[in-house]
């Protein structure tokens, strides 16, 4: 034992896999599916976890969490499921383009941060788009262990309804689907009324869905432990600024459409890190000097800690100022 | 190799004992000569051939009677194991977690044959053969944590995490220093850690929980902490205060060296893959003073870290009554000469004692 204290680690273990099966689901969702190459099963997973994939996009490196949607008794393969964002920063475009069958990929060992409360005698499933994926595997696991569940899923049209119908097919009485397209929303207020004592709610969808339903159950009188969500931000371009980081002695400028958490990464400096999305907290980093504004974008920090100027979530938050001095 | 397990109580007669394998590859929890509270944890992930850090779940000399013990304390107290209804998906997991790591690190000593969900259990050490349903607890005596736990040394806790915070929602708890399952169970991490001095001060326990809430599948660490006890007991629990906190009293200059045993616990987390709970397994390790006096920078440095600590740590940990009786003995094995960092016995390379 060295008995010294180890710092945070930059991510999750890896896994060397290959890309198995393609899925197109529609114009814009495709599943990927990998197998392991050393031939052993996957580990387990808990339902609600996700894991990193990382690309090597010409010689660029990015890295995105996506939710696994496969059933987490399924140890043959993993499988995530990918919207393909047009305006962002490539990571979709690159899976969507550039990833063939058989591709070798490395992704990283399963991230909980959305897991379903076990306490739960019922559980309410609130999904928005691509925020399907990881209850598909909450589904299956609940499925499998006879747990009460039902799942209220809005989606902009039939067209883009992602599995839509096998969970329809496979549980007619569970499913509730609603089109934007024919103006069908969810009844929230009765929908959370109506639950038993011990029901527990997930959201996972838009950032004005996940608010609207945290601020609707809670004046319903929901307990905020009752109520989850995961919500991955991706990091936002903005303008390049530049910064010093004092423990490694270095000054770093971080590009248009880099994150701060990316360029530091790329000067060779090892960073914490496990989700790339604001939500984690690993990645949290303490702000030695600085002169100019944060743009805060974390859902970590509270508002007080992002007011005082003393800590920063480098994989999504940026700063425009003249200086900016890290302890990193 | 093959472990020759001994014969040997924990109770009554104590006729426990190290041997010389087990001395040397004691778990001595002081790097350097002195000792003050930290997080001081590193990833678990095997150590030197033949040390307690080499397999997941180490397994000694003392593997069956340990095991002897905590089915008399379970016979007398059930309430030592408790899992809470949402608890028992974590049971399975630890179930898997345990029975893979033996069969895989002590192929000799433990078989798992798995045909999907119907899986074959061999324990030779303890005679067991069983056949069961992974995931079916009708197909078990008991229910899956108690069931692996009768037959893993160590304390285990199962930790439930919601909101960022870990419950005491599960353990396995028969060789405790001095803390009670049955009045944990339930509570959070700050609510079952108040009774610790000075280091809620220091913000210990925060770093710890943040350390804690982030450990991820794959990846499990370890730390030590480490307490006394006189005889070689490894059920001193609140329960049973009153049969052996009076023994406390009954060290003499003459005994110390017998009686008087540093006990040291070797603590592991591991994320749990199915539940996504942490499971903390707490591996006791006891030693005589005269054992511990053997290795010479071990003496050496006991010495300095007993004398030196502070009183508050010294009254937590229930030694403070004892620590002038505990400095004569030790202090004889003191030659004030400097000890090699690090907690490794170095036999080759430190000086025998030079009085």
């Amino acid at each position: 034992m060295s008995a010294a204290p180890q710092k945070a680690k930059a991510g999750a273990e890896k896994i060397e896999v290959e890309v198995s099966a393609i899925v197109p689901l529609n114009d814009l969702v495709t599943r990927f599916e990998f197998t392991r190459r050393d031939g052993l099963p996957f580990p387990p997973f808990s339902a609600g976890a996700h894991t990193v994939v990382e690309m090597n996009d010409d010689g660029r490196t990015r890295l995105n969490p996506y939710s696994l949607m496969s059933d987490p008794a399924d140890s043959s393969k993993y499988a995530i499921s990918v919207r393909r964002d047009d305006e962002g920063r490539g990571g979709s475009l690159f899976m969507h383009r550039k990833v063939k069958v058989g591709d070798a990929m490395t992704i990283t060992y399963p991230v909980n941060l959305f897991p379903l409360d076990l306490r739960g005698r019922k559980h309410v499933f609130l999904a928005g788009g691509i925020g399907i994926t990881p209850f598909m595997a909450m589904i299956a696991h609940l499925e499998r262990m006879g747990g009460a569940w039902e799942l209220h899923y809005a989606c902009r049209s039939e067209a883009l309804g992602t599995y839509v119908d096998e969970l329809t097919s496979r549980h007619p009485n569970k499913v509730h689907v609603y089109y934007d397209d024919k103006k069908q929303a969810i009844a929230l207020e009765d929908l959370l009324d109506g639950q038993p004592l011990g029901t527990h709610v997930y959201v996972c969808g838009p950032q004005g869905m996940i608010q609207w339903v945290h601020k609707t159950a809670a004046a319903h009188g929901w307990p905020d432990e009752n109520v989850h969500s995961e919500e991955f931000l991706a990091p936002q371009p903005g303008k390049p600024f530049e910064v010093r980081l004092c423990k490694s002695d270095i000054v770093i400028q971080v590009g248009e459409h880099e994150s701060l958490l990316e360029a530091i990464e790329r000067c060779g400096v090892e960073a914490p890190f496990l989700c790339r999305g604001g939500a984690c907290g690993q990645c949290e980093t303490d702000v030695v000097e600085a002169d100019g504004e944060f743009i805060h974008r974390d859902h970590w920090l509270d508002d007080d800690e992002h007011a005082s100027g003393k800590k920063i979530m480098p994989c999504v938050s940026r700063f425009v100022g003249k200086t900016l001095v890290l302890d990193r | 190799m093959t472990i020759q397990f001994n014969e040997e109580t924990f109770r009554d007669d104590y006729s426990f004992r190290n041997s010389d394998w087990a001395i040397k590859r004691f778990p001595f929890p002081f790097h350097e000569d002195s000792y003050m509270y930290s997080v001081n944890m590193e990833q678990h992930r095997g150590g030197p051939e033949g040390s307690v850090y080499e397999k997941r779940f180490d397994v000694d000399e003392h593997y069956v009677s340990e095991m002897r013990d905590r089915a008399i304390v379970l016979a007398d107290d059930p309430l030592r194991c408790q899992s809470l209804p949402h608890m028992t998906l974590a049971g399975w997991d630890t179930l898997e977690l345990i029975m893979v790591s033996k069969s895989e690190d002590y192929p000799d000593l433990f078989e798992l044959h798995r045909d999907g969900n119907r899986w074959r259990w061999i324990n030779k050490p303890m005679g067991i053969d069983h056949t069961f349903t992974f995931l079916d607890e009708t197909t078990l005596p008991c229910g899956p944590l108690e069931y692996i736990t009768r037959q893993a040394q160590g304390d285990y806790a199962v930790l439930d995490q919601r909101n960022d915070m870990l419950y005491m929602d599960a353990g396995m708890i028969t060789t405790q220093a001095d803390w009670s399952l049955d009045f944990d169970i339930g509570m959070d991490f700050f609510e079952w850690h108040a009774p610790v001095p000075l280091a809620h001060e220091m913000g210990i326990f925060k770093r710890a929980l943040k350390f804690l809430l982030n450990i991820q599948q794959g990846a499990p660490a370890r730390r030590l902490n480490w307490t006394m006890t006189v005889n070689p007991l490894l059920d001193t629990s609140p329960e049973n205060y009153h049969k052996w906190g009076v023994q406390k009293t009954t060290l003499t200059p003459e005994n110390i060296g017998s009686k008087q045993h540093l006990r040291v616990e070797l603590q592991t987390f591991y994320r749990l893959p199915r539940s996504n709970a942490l499971l903390f397994p707490i591996r006791c390790y006891l030693i005589a003073f005269q054992d511990i006096v053997s290795i010479p920078k071990w003496g050496r440095r006991l010495h300095r870290v007993i004398r030196d600590l502070p009183e508050e740590l010294a009254t937590y940990k229930g030694f403070i009554d004892n620590r002038p009786m505990m400095l004569d003995y030790l202090s004889q094995y003191d030659d004030g000469l400097p000890t090699s960092p690090g907690v490794w016995p170095d036999l080759d390379t430190e000086p025998p004692l030079q009085k």
